[in-house]
């Protein structure tokens, strides 16, 4: 006998709120396990990860408004190490430079005894894994550990997968990322802009599958609609500068 | 003379290295020890004791019996001493170091008979540096008594009054004891207080287990470990401590020692934790013929006050801290493996960066500079790349880095970091930092390593350090 999709019964849609089909930054309910497909030479996937997590992270202290002061660990296997480096302080955002906890780990199996220990602590404020190709320790068994974990705890956790297919896993999001050319700055349009990132989301629980062009403006993730029109959206260093106090008084009365 | 020159004159010669943090420990311990005399001690820097034997000598027979005994108990560990006993630590020091062997001073004499009985020690009997002993010897002033103006026949007091204005005046710029002839005399007198710093024990927290029947089997090991762990942790709790260093050692009945030690990031005072985390430590334990000992000792505590448990038992129940976290990661993957950024006072951008330990806390650092971009991730050393094509300034437009050819789109810079000349040797070369953009977006930190004739090599090579997100 065909299958045929009945009709939900009213109870299982009165149960839970319709989830927002379309994904867009800034939702309230962010999973407790996402993943990220990037490439090794290029270090969108933990750019990506980091802009997901401040993103989440907003949107859980925006009632509170307290500083959150929370330690973030960082995750990563050698491979990782060896093909996209370690995360360097002065790159990092500002508010996180000082509650980063980095961890080395030898092999994928001692990465994801960390990643599981890390979701278990409850004074992290999210985990964030970096683990190259497909090893045989990151079954899907192993990721369903890692998302019951999570989601019994409460930590959330961004595993950025370098060079990897897309095997079988419990992530609650997917996502495919690579770098997309970024918004020419303001005053040199020579020179590289701010990150920027194609970001397609394959496979979500709450969410239809779609593809975003992503931008990291200042520390909270925008959308880019068109790279033609958002020149004006391009950063605009005006914090360096400072209103000209201090010249003489003729300069003044002669502008 | 020359160790070579003494050899060369005895051939015989025993040579033993100098050992000053050792002869100091020893000397600690010999100190704790020399509490049997009396109910404290002090060191005396590099070869002296001090004992309080206050109240304490007649337990010993009276003072000449206590001094026997004490040259006794020397001779028989094998060391030579002088001993001497006196009402004041100062005169005590004197009579040991220049006085007749095993001299007793009497308590009750007056500060006019204690100085009588002094007056023919050298002034070297006064604790002094050795720059104000040349001017007292150049002064010529050799003995206590002509320091202190009391010669040996009569009382003068006015003579007496006279020498010490003359001491006061000459050496009143000196404040510190040892460079004050006049404070020294004092304190040999007695008419100043001179502290002295007390060697107290502290034993290290420890608990053991002696089993009756020897350990073959694991979960056996595990049941004790745990009542270790609860032993230890009352023992620390007595003491207003958390341990942070714990060494676990086992013994084995043919005699093999097995030990294992967990440092902890926070002092911690929770047996279950402490149990998990020597749990991950012995796996590889051999029990061979079985374990009959076992013994469990703090090696570093730090103070920890008792703090009440949280009223909502949930919040304490669920999850675990981060030092425990912290721990669990640390005994598993190593002390190295987890690590957290710091800064450091570099401009070389490898340099500029150190790993210290996640919860120690961070030094205070310079602020960075808003316009310096640097890369999300630092590659651990940097990478060579072949420029294919580079444009007429010298910035590459098309190259080759891990077998892909990539076009550059967007450049900026460069950006000038010279080698640090204090640490590098002449020849180090400078670099140009450049960000790059290639044509699918992808941002680079790339640096070309010195310039085409500054007489430090040849053509400079390029190199992509970082990645930016």
């Amino acid at each position: 006998m065909p299958f045929t999709p009945s009709k939900p019964s009213p109870a299982r849609i009165l149960a839970r709120a319709a989830p927002e089909a379309r994904w867009r930054p800034g939702l309230d309910a962010q999973p407790f396990h996402s993943e990220i497909f990037a490439s090794a030479s290029e270090a969108s996937g933990a750019g990506l990860a980091l802009a997901l997590a401040r993103d989440a992270l907003t949107s859980d202290a925006a009632d509170g408004a307290v500083e959150d002061t929370r330690q973030v660990l960082w995750v990563q296997d050698r491979a990782a190490i060896r093909l996209g480096g370690r995360p360097c302080l002065a790159g990092l955002p500002p508010d996180l430079r000082r509650r980063l906890i980095h961890v080395a780990a030898a092999t994928p199996e001692d990465a994801l005894f960390a990643l599981e220990e890390g979701l278990k602590c409850r004074d992290l404020a999210c985990v964030i894994g970096e683990i190259a190709g497909n090893p045989r320790a990151l079954s899907f068994t192993a990721s369903r550990r890692l998302s019951l974990t999570a989601e019994r705890h409460g930590v959330r956790l961004w595993l950025v997968r370098l060079d990897a297919e897309r095997d079988l896993s419990s992530a609650r999001m997917r996502w495919q990322a690579r770098a997309a050319p970024s918004p020419p700055p303001r005053w040199n349009p020579a020179a590289p802009g701010t990150a920027s990132w194609h970001a397609e989301l394959f496979r979500a629980r709450a969410h239809a599958p779609g593809e975003w062009m992503l931008c990291d403006d200042t520390g909270t993730l925008r959308l880019r609609s068109d790279p033609d029109t958002d020149v004006a959206a391009a950063p605009d260093p005006v914090h360096l500068a400072r209103p000209t106090v201090g010249r003489s008084l003729a300069a003044r009365a002669r502008a | 003379m020359l160790l070579a020159d003494a050899r060369a004159l005895c051939p015989d010669l025993a040579a033993v290295p100098a050992d000053p943090a050792g002869d100091l420990a020893a000397l600690e311990k010999l100190a704790l020890w020399a509490q049997r005399w009396g109910p404290w001690s002090a060191l005396d820097p590099p070869d002296g004791l001090l004992v309080d034997v206050t109240g304490a000598a007649h337990l010993f027979g009276g003072e000449e019996a206590l001094l026997a005994d004490v040259m006794r108990s020397f001779a028989a560990r094998g060391l030579t001493a002088r001993a001497a006993l006196a009402p004041t630590a100062g005169a005590a020091w004197a009579l040991s170091h220049y006085g007749r062997p095993r001299a007793i001073l009497p308590p009750l004499a007056g500060e006019d008979h204690m100085l009588r009985q002094l007056g023919d020690l050298p002034v070297a009997a006064l604790r002094l540096d050795d720059d104000v002993l040349t001017v007292l010897r150049r002064l010529g002033i050799k003995r206590l008594g002509e320091l202190a103006g009391v010669s040996g026949a009569g009382d003068d007091p006015g003579q007496e009054a006279a020498a010490r204005d003359a001491l006061r005046r000459r050496f009143r710029n000196h404040r510190s004891p040892a460079a004050n002839p006049l404070l020294r005399l004092d304190q040999l007198l007695g008419r100043v207080p001179e502290p002295l710093l007390p060697v107290i024990e502290r034993p290290m927290p420890l608990v053991q287990r002696r089993l009756m029947e020897p350990l073959r089997h694991r979960n056996l090991l595990d049941r004790v470990v745990e009542d270790l762990a609860a032993d230890m942790v009352r023992a620390l709790e007595a003491r207003e401590e958390g341990a942070r260093r714990l060494e676990l050692a086992l013994w084995r009945v043919d005699g093999e020692v097995l030990s294992r030690r967990i440092e902890l990031a926070a002092a911690t005072r929770e047996a279950s934790h402490i149990t998990r985390l020597f749990a991950a430590r012995l796996d590889d334990v051999e029990a061979g013929f079985g374990i009959e000992a076992v013994q469990l000792r703090a090696s570093w505590s730090e103070p920890l006050s008792l703090s009440q448990a949280d009223l909502d038992a949930a919040a304490e129940d669920h999850g675990t801290a981060l030092a425990a976290c912290i721990d669990r990661l640390t005994v598993r993957l190593g002390p190295k493996a987890v690590t957290r950024p710091v800064a450091r006072a570099s401009h070389i951008p490898e340099r500029a960066q150190g790993w210290q330990p996640p919860l120690a806390p961070v030094p205070p650092s310079q602020g960075a500079l808003a316009f310096h971009t640097r890369p999300l991730k630092l590659l651990d050393r940097a990478e060579p790349i072949a420029v294919l094509y580079a444009s007429p300034d010298g910035v590459p437009q098309r190259f080759r880095w891990r077998g892909n050819v990539r076009e550059v789109c967007r450049v900026e810079g460069p950006e000038r970091i010279a080698p640090e000349w204090w640490r590098e040797r002449s020849t180090a070369r400078l670099r140009d930092y450049y960000r790059i953009e290639d044509e699918a977006g992808r941002r680079y930190w790339i640096y070309r390593q010195g310039t085409l004739g500054d007489g430090r090599g040849g053509v400079p090579d390029w190199f992509l350090q970082g990645l930016y997100a």
